[in-house]
C-alpha cells in the first residue's frame, strides 16, 4: 500500500485521456488506438506491451505528441506538464522533442547518421536548444557515456556510429537521449535487434541511468521477461485497446484478463524430447568437419553435426557466429573450402548447381522474414503449387488438389486463400504459407532458419506447434537455427552452440541445459531474461556490473 | 484606363480580399502576389502585358478544367481496379494522358481527320490560312494542318517502335544480366559502356550515313543508341530483386534462369520500367525529330514534325508563328509524357504526401 500512496504524491508528468488516433488506409481514415487512457509520474516507468499492432508504437509516439505519417489524433487529449499535446502548434512541439521528452528508436544503426560523429549527433540537441555550449555537452557525453559503463567514455563518442558494435550504439543512443535531461524517455523495443548477451548490458545501463537522473519511462516492447525487469507498472494492449494494467509484481504473479494469461503462458509450451535412434541409423543430413569463407574471411571452421530422421537440432549462437552460414552450406549456396556433407549416407555436390532435382527437393528451407521470403507480386496458389508442379509434373486438377491439402496441413483456409497475395497476409499466415512451400516439395529435411524470431510469441508458439505436428506427420528432421533460448528449451532435441565459426558445445537437450556447461553455454543461458522482477539484479550480483555482454564475451 | 484595367484590378483585389478573409494562405499569397506584379507589369508594359497574363491565366484555368473533367471521366468509364488509381492521380498526369490520347486519335486517324493528303500540293507557297486550310500552306502549298496530323502519325509511331526495340533488348539483356551475374554481366557492362560513351547524336549521324536513311535503319538505329540506358536500369532494379529470399528459394528450387526473370523478377519491376519507357520515349521522340530537322530523319515527302519545323523555319523572320506550330506539338507531347511519368514514379516510390 504504501507503494501506491507514494506514486500519488509524486507528480504526475504525463496524462493520457481517451486518446484515439486513426490510420489512412483504402481512401478512409480507420480507428486504430480506439480511446486508451494512460497515466505517468516522475520517476516512473511504464511497461507497454502487446503483439504487432496492438498500437504500441503509435501510442508511444503519442506521447511525444507525434504520429507517423498517414495518421492523425482524433479525439482524446495528451497532458505533458500542464501543455496539450494534441493542440499545440508545431513549434511548442518542436521545443519539447529532444530537450523534455526523448525517444530511443529500436534499431540505433538506422536511427543514428552514418556520416556524423556519435558524440556531434550527441550535442546536437543541448546546442539547439541553448541549454550547453557545445564543449560543456562534449564532457557531459562523456560523463554519461562512463555512467552507461561504455568503454573509453573519452574516446568513443569521436567514432563513427559503424565504428561500434550494436549494443554500444543502443547505449550510446540512450545516452544522447538524456542529453538534454529530458523528463520523458520513450524506447521503443530497445534491445529487440540485440543479442541475449548484449542485451543484458543495454537493459542494465538504462536502468541505472533512469534510476540516477529520476527520469520518467515509457518502455514499449513484446518481450515479457524484459519489461518485468524494467517496470514499475505493465499495460497491455491489444488490437489498439487497453486490455489491463497493473503494478509489475502483481500483473506478474496474478494478471486478471484471459489474453494476460494467454500470453504469461506461451513461454511454457514443451515438446516430449526424442532421442537418437540406437545402432547404426544413418542421419539424414550429416555435416563432417566442412570449413568455409567468404573470400578470404574465414566463417566456419571444422563443423561438424549430425541430424536424424524425426529430430529437432537446434543450432544456437550470437548473430555472426556462423549458423546461417552452415545452412548455406547445406543448401550449396556457399560451397564449403573443406569438409563433405552426407545426405543419407551420400555425399551431396557441393554447389546447389550441380545438384540433381531430386537433392534439391529433399531438402528445403524456411527463411526468417516472411515479407522477403514470399515474392509480393505472385498468388498464393502459384507460391505453393510451384515446387509441386515442378518436382512432381503436377497440374490442373491434381494441382488444385495439392495445394488445398497443402493449404489444409497449415490450417488455412484453402478457399480464402487460394487467389490472395502474400501483401494481404498477415506476418504469421504469411510464415505458414512459408512453410507449405517447403512442404509442397515432399522434403525429409528442411531447414527453419529464425522462422519465429520476427513473429510475437502467441504467433511464434502456433508455428511452433504447427512445425512439431508436421515434424510427428510425415517424419521431418529439422535444423533449427535460431539466438531464442527459450525457442529452443520448449521443440529442440539436440543442441549445437556455436561461436565465432566453430562448435563449443553439442549434444542432447537434456544434457545441454543442465550443469556443468562450458563456459559459453553458461553465459548464453544466463543471459536469457526469465519473469523474475528480480532476475537482472540477481544476475548482476551474481556476475558483477563489469561481467556482463561484451566484456564477458572477450574473457571466454 | 479603361473597363478591362479597372476589371483586371478590381477582379484580383476583391478575390485576394475573399482568399485572406476565408484564411486560404496559398491562394491568397498567389492572388495578392499577382495583384503586386500586376501594378509592375501594367506600368511597364501597359495594357498589353495585363492581357497576356489574362489570357495565359485562361489557358492555365481552361487546361486543368478539362484535366479535371477527364480524370472523372476516366474515374467512370474505367473498371474499379484502375478507377481507383486514376482516381488519386494529380491534375498533372490526367492532363498528361488526355494530351497523349488525342494525339493517339490523331494518329490512328489521320487519314479521317486530315481534309487533305500529306503530300498533296493544293496551294501556293506559304499561302495565308483561310477557310479550307486552317494553319495555311507550307513551302510546297501543301495544307499544314492535315500534315500536323498525320505527323502525330509519323513521328509518334516511329518513335514508338524504335523504344520499344530498345525497351526489349535493352530489358532483356538487363535482367538476364542481374541474375546470372558473373561474365555475362561483366561483359555486357562493358559493351554498354563503349556505346553509352559516345555523344548519342553524334553517333545516330555517322551510323545513319553509313547505313542510309531509310525508316528500317533510322528505327533499328535508334534501339541500338537507346538500349543501353535501359540495360542500365533493368540491371539495377533486377539487382535489388536477386538478393530477396523468395529468389533463392527458387535457385534452390533448381528454377532455370528464364522462369526467374519472367515469373520472379519482371513482376516486381514493372513500375520503374514502365515509367523509364515514358521518359525515354520522350528522348527517342526529341531525338527522330532532331534527326529530321538536321535531315537524316524521316524522308519528304512524309509528314514529320521535325522536319516541318526546318523547312518552314524561314517564316519565322517574316514574323509568322507557322513554323512553331509542330515545334509545339513537340514539345506539348513532351511535356504530356513527362508529367505522366512523374505521376507513375511517384506512385512506385511508394512516397506519400
Amino acid at each position: 500500500m504504501s507503494d501506491t500512496e507514494n506514486s500519488d504524491k509524486r507528480e504526475l508528468l504525463l496524462e493520457i485521456q481517451d486518446l484515439r488516433i486513426e490510420g489512412y488506409a483504402d481512401d478512409k481514415w480507420v480507428e486504430i488506438v480506439h480511446g486508451v487512457n494512460l497515466e505517468l509520474h516522475r520517476g516512473e516507468i511504464l511497461g507497454l506491451i502487446g503483439e504487432s499492432g496492438a498500437g504500441k508504437s503509435t501510442i508511444g509516439l503519442a506521447a511525444m505528441g507525434y504520429t507517423r505519417d498517414g495518421c492523425r489524433i482524433s479525439g482524446g487529449s495528451i497532458d505533458f506538464e500542464g501543455m496539450d499535446l494534441t493542440t499545440a502548434n508545431q513549434d511548442e512541439l518542436a521545443s519539447l522533442r529532444g530537450a523534455k521528452i526523448a525517444y530511443v528508436a529500436q534499431s540505433a544503426a538506422a536511427s543514428f547518421n552514418p556520416a556524423h560523429r556519435l558524440i556531434d549527433q550527441h550535442t546536437e540537441a543541448p546546442v539547439q536548444y541553448r541549454i550547453k555550449k557545445r564543449l560543456e555537452s562534449q564532457e557531459d557525453a562523456m560523463e554519461l557515456y562512463h555512467r552507461l559503463r561504455l568503454p573509453n567514455p573519452k574516446e568513443i563518442g569521436f567514432r563513427y556510429p559503424h565504428q561500434v558494435s550494436g549494443g554500444q550504439l543502443q547505449r550510446a543512443m540512450t545516452a544522447m537521449a538524456m542529453a538534454c535531461r529530458p523528463d520523458l524517455i520513450i524506447f521503443d523495443e530497445p534491445t529487440t535487434a540485440l543479442d541475449v548477451t548484449t542485451q543484458i548490458e543495454v537493459l542494465a545501463a538504462i536502468r541505472d541511468i533512469v534510476d540516477q537522473f529520476n527520469t520518467a519511462a515509457i518502455y514499449i516492447t513484446h518481450d515479457l521477461a524484459v519489461v518485468a525487469q524494467m517496470a514499475d507498472k505493465i499495460k497491455v494492449m491489444l488490437r489498439g485497446e487497453e486490455v489491463e494494467e497493473a503494478e509489475t509484481i502483481k500483473m506478474l504473479e496474478d494478471p486478471e484478463e484471459d489474453y494476460t494469461k494467454s500470453l504469461w503462458s506461451v513461454r511454457s509450451y514443451k515438446r516430449r524430447q526424442k532421442y537418437r535412434p540406437q545402432g547404426d541409423a544413418v542421419p539424414v543430413v550429416s555435416v563432417q568437419n566442412i570449413d568455409a569463407a567468404y573470400g578470404d574471411v574465414k566463417v566456419l571452421e571444422n563443423v561438424s553435426f549430425d541430424i536424424h530422421a524425426g529430430m529437432t537440432v537446434a543450432v544456437v549462437g550470437e548473430s555472426g557466429s556462423g549458423k546461417s552460414t552452415a545452412a548455406r552450406c547445406i543448401t550449396g549456396l556457399l560451397p564449403p573450402t573443406a569438409g563433405r556433407i552426407l545426405f543419407n549416407g551420400e555425399a551431396l555436390p557441393s554447389s546447389y548447381k550441380a545438384r540433381s532435382r531430386d537433392q534439391l527437393r529433399q531438402a528445403q528451407m524456411i527463411y526468417q522474414m516472411a515479407d522477403t521470403a514470399l515474392n509480393p507480386k505472385v498468388r498464393i496458389s502459384e507460391i505453393i503449387g510451384r515446387p509441386a508442379h515442378f518436382y512432381r509434373g503436377l497440374r490442373g486438377a491434381k494441382l488444385k488438389k495439392r495445394v488445398d491439402e497443402l493449404l489444409d496441413l497449415i490450417e488455412l483456409e484453402p478457399r480464402d486463400f487460394y487467389n490472395r497475395y502474400p501483401t494481404e497476409l498477415s506476418g504469421g499466415q504469411k510464415q505458414r504459407i512459408g512453410i507449405a512451400r517447403a512442404l509442397a516439395a515432399n522434403p525429409s529435411f528442411i531447414i527453419c532458419d529464425e522462422v519465429t524470431s520476427a513473429l510475437d510469441q502467441l504467433v511464434a508458439e502456433g508455428i511452433l506447434k504447427l512445425l512439431d505436428r508436421l515434424q510427428k506427420e510425415f517424419n521431418l528432421a529439422y535444423m533449427f537455427i535460431t539466438h531464442d533460448l527459450a525457442t529452443v528449451r520448449s521443440i529442440a532435441d539436440e543442441v549445437v552452440v556455436m561461436k565465432e565459426g566453430r562448435i563449443v558445445e553439442q549434444g542432447p537437450k537434456d544434457e545441454m541445459f543442465t550443469p556443468p556447461h562450458h563456459p559459453y553455454t553458461d553465459l548464453l543461458l544466463s543471459s536469457v531474461p526469465e519473469m523474475d522482477p528480480e532476475w537482472l539484479t540477481t544476475v548482476l550480483e551474481e556476475r558483477g556490473v563489469d561481467n556482463i555482454g561484451e566484456a564477458a564475451l572477450k574473457k571466454q | 484606363m479603361n473597363y478591362f484595367v479597372i476589371g483586371y484590378y478590381t477582379l484580383l483585389i476583391g478575390a485576394s480580399c475573399l482568399a485572406a478573409y476565408y484564411q486560404a494562405r496559398t491562394a491568397f499569397l498567389l492572388l495578392f502576389s499577382l495583384t503586386l506584379g500586376s501594378f509592375i507589369m501594367g506600368i511597364i508594359g501597359g495594357e498589353p502585358a495585363l492581357w497576356f497574363v489574362t489570357v495565359s491565366a485562361g489557358v492555365i484555368a481552361l487546361a486543368a478544367g478539362t484535366s479535371y473533367a477527364f480524370r472523372e471521366f476516366l474515374v467512370i468509364i474505367l473498371p474499379d481496379e484502375m478507377s481507383r488509381n486514376v482516381k488519386g492521380a494529380p491534375l498533372t498526369a490526367s492532363f498528361g494522358l488526355f494530351v497523349v490520347m488525342t494525339y493517339a486519335i490523331a494518329g490512328l486517324f489521320a487519314p479521317v481527320i486530315a481534309p487533305f493528303g500529306e503530300a498533296e500540293v493544293i496551294s501556293t507557297a506559304f499561302a495565308p490560312a483561310d477557310a479550307q486550310m486552317l494553319l495555311g500552306a507550307d513551302q510546297l502549298g501543301r495544307d499544314m494542318f492535315s500534315r500536323i496530323i498525320y505527323g502525330a502519325r509519323n513521328s509518334v509511331g516511329l518513335a514508338l517502335l524504335a523504344t520499344a526495340i530498345a525497351f526489349f533488348f535493352g530489358a532483356v539483356a538487363g535482367l538476364i544480366a542481374a541474375t546470372k551475374g558473373g561474365w555475362f554481366d561483366q561483359a555486357m557492362g562493358r559493351v554498354v559502356d563503349v556505346v553509352m560513351s559516345i555523344p548519342s547524336i553524334i553517333f545516330a549521324l555517322l551510323l545513319l550515313s553509313i547505313f542510309g536513311t531509310s525508316t528500317t535503319t533510322l528505327v533499328i538505329v535508334i534501339g541500338v543508341i537507346y538500349s543501353p540506358r535501359v540495360f542500365r536500369l533493368s540491371r539495377a532494379v533486377a539487382g535489388n530483386i536477386v538478393v530477396m529470399d523468395y529468389i533463392e528459394a527458387a535457385k534452390l528450387r533448381g528454377e532455370g534462369t528464364w522462369y526467374l526473370i519472367r515469373k520472379e523478377i519482371l513482376p516486381n519491376s514493372t513500375a520503374p520500367l514502365i515509367a523509364e519507357f515514358g521518359l525515354e520515349f520522350s528522348f527517342v521522340f526529341l531525338l527522330v525529330a532532331g534527326l529530321s530537322f538536321l535531315g537524316l530523319g524521316i524522308q519528304p515527302p512524309t509528314a514529320d514534325w521535325g522536319s516541318m519545323v526546318r523547312e518552314n523555319a524561314t517564316l519565322v523572320s517574316f514574323g509568322e508563328i507557322t513554323p512553331l506550330i509542330p515545334a509545339g506539338a513537340i514539345a506539348l507531347l513532351t511535356v504530356a509524357v513527362n508529367f505522366i511519368v512523374d505521376w507513375m514514379l511517384y506512385r512506385s516510390s511508394g512516397l506519400k504526401e
